[in-house]
């Protein structure tokens, strides 16, 4: 019993300071928002051109906002000592990371989940894609929070961690960017896509068994 | 009262060596209940790095570390342990209850609840207020209540009393004295030279 209130008591923890802080939760949305509204300013008066861009303009934005608020998620607590302490428990760590990780999304990726049909609209996707880019969304951004952990997990004891945090996430982003957006494409022109969201729903299963065992080490490893 | 008695903590033919440079080496010490460790030396002896290498941040370069005769590799271990280091580990952002709460859910409740502890360090009334608003030296003490609140044996302290005041001090030793009492370990580094009654103290000087 007590691991699992150890789980929620993390979540818990890192919701009420998400909610404290708040700019944690603005900025990759705002940063969302800005790089899908600046896109019909750049390219002009072409909405069929827009309208076939759509999915992938939503897409990489969504990976760069995760990109973005991915440096918050171990950042303060390695600072104040709180991860010491998260890591002396005698809970397990990977559970524990587990916890921040799903805070975490819920703090950055679900509010992307809450603009994106909007902005969809905005730039003329059709209304029968909108499903699936919601569900795309759903099931793609928690794999982008959990691998970005392993990702900050390894550069938080760096000072500069910035640029190789990028290079080593990036990489691993690009089956979600390929299945989710072409998932998109494919709603859009009404054409099946069952193939591309069972392997998003198995990508999603993978991370969320497999990612959190080496964020945990890497955490160990950061600490030294 | 003796409630914990029967650990111990040994190292064997410990060593660390840090940037081509060796902090110590062939380090040997054993520790039972009731006893505190006093690590001395000067700056950059590796005081801090052996409280590190105790918590499992750190591997020892050579040389074992046994917890009641068993390797430390394991959460019986972390079960048994409570750490405080350079940083105190509270978010500015929580209340010092919320606070004390996250600590109490990571470990196992211990002997006193989360308004005994703050009576015990002299934060009672304080419950509510955001940690960013409270003094160094609160703070220090808030995060040392996290040691009354959970359940440990083995206290690992480094220089607990930095941005304490005199009664701060005092009011630490009490608690410290307390702890062995019961039965208790503590491992500690400190320029202050501690003053406990009634408790063996071992020391180990790293230059």
């Amino acid at each position: 019993m007590s691991l699992s209130r150890a789980f929620f008591a993390i979540i818990r923890r890192d919701l009420v300071l998400a909610l404290r802080r708040r700019s944690e939760i603005a900025n990759p949305l705002l940063f969302f928002i800005l790089v899908i509204t600046l896109f019909p300013l750049g390219i002009g008066a072409e909405p069929r051109l827009l309208q076939a861009i759509a999915p992938g303009i939503i897409w990489v934005s969504a990976l760069l906002a995760a990109m973005l608020s991915l440096d918050s998620l171990f950042r303060s607590d390695f600072d104040d000592g709180s991860l010491e302490q998260i890591l002396l428990s005698p809970q397990p760590t990977s559970v524990l990371v587990l916890g921040k990780i799903i805070a975490h999304w819920l703090v950055t990726g679900l509010p992307l989940l809450v603009v994106a049909p909007l902005l969809a609209i905005f730039l003329g996707m059709p209304n029968h894609a909108l499903g699936i880019l919601l569900l795309t969304l759903l099931l793609g951004t928690p794999v982008l929070s959990l691998i970005g952990a392993i990702g900050v997990a390894l550069t938080v004891g760096l000072r500069r961690g910035g640029m190789i945090l990028s290079l080593l996430v990036l990489p691993l982003y690009v089956p979600v960017l390929i299945f989710a957006g072409n998932a998109v494409q494919m709603a859009s022109s009404g054409l099946p896509v069952d193939a591309q969201i069972n392997i998003l729903i198995s990508i999603l299963l993978m991370a969320l068994v497999l990612a959190p065992l080496p964020v945990a080490a890497a955490l160990k490893m950061s600490m030294n | 009262m003796l409630t914990k008695s029967g650990y111990s903590l040994a190292a064997t033919d410990l060593s660390c060596i840090r940037d081509d440079r060796v902090l110590f080496e062939a380090l040997a010490f054993e520790l039972v209940s009731g006893q505190v460790l006093l690590l001395e030396g000067k700056n950059g002896s590796g005081k801090t790095s052996l409280l590190r290498i105790l918590c499992g941040f750190r591997e020892a370069d050579s040389g074992d570390l046994h917890w009641c005769g068993d390797a430390i590799n394991d959460s019986a271990f972390f079960a048994q342990m409570a750490y405080v280091g350079h940083l105190d580990g509270v978010k500015k952002e929580l209340t010092v209850v919320e606070n004390l709460k996250i600590s109490l859910a990571l470990s196992s409740p211990g002997q006193y609840s989360i308004a005994q502890a703050l009576n015990k360090v002299h934060l009672s009334g304080y419950d509510e207020v955001l940690v960013q608003a409270l003094s160094a030296g609160q703070k220090r003490r808030l995060s040392l209540a996290r040691l009354l609140i959970t359940e440990n044996v083995l206290w690992i302290l480094d220089e607990p009393f930095t941005s304490l005041d005199k009664q701060g001090i005092a009011l630490i030793e009490t608690l410290m004295s307390e702890h062995c009492a019961s039965g208790g370990m503590i491992v500690l580094t400190s320029h202050h030279d501690i003053d406990l009654v009634d408790v063996d103290v071992l020391r180990i000087n790293l230059s």
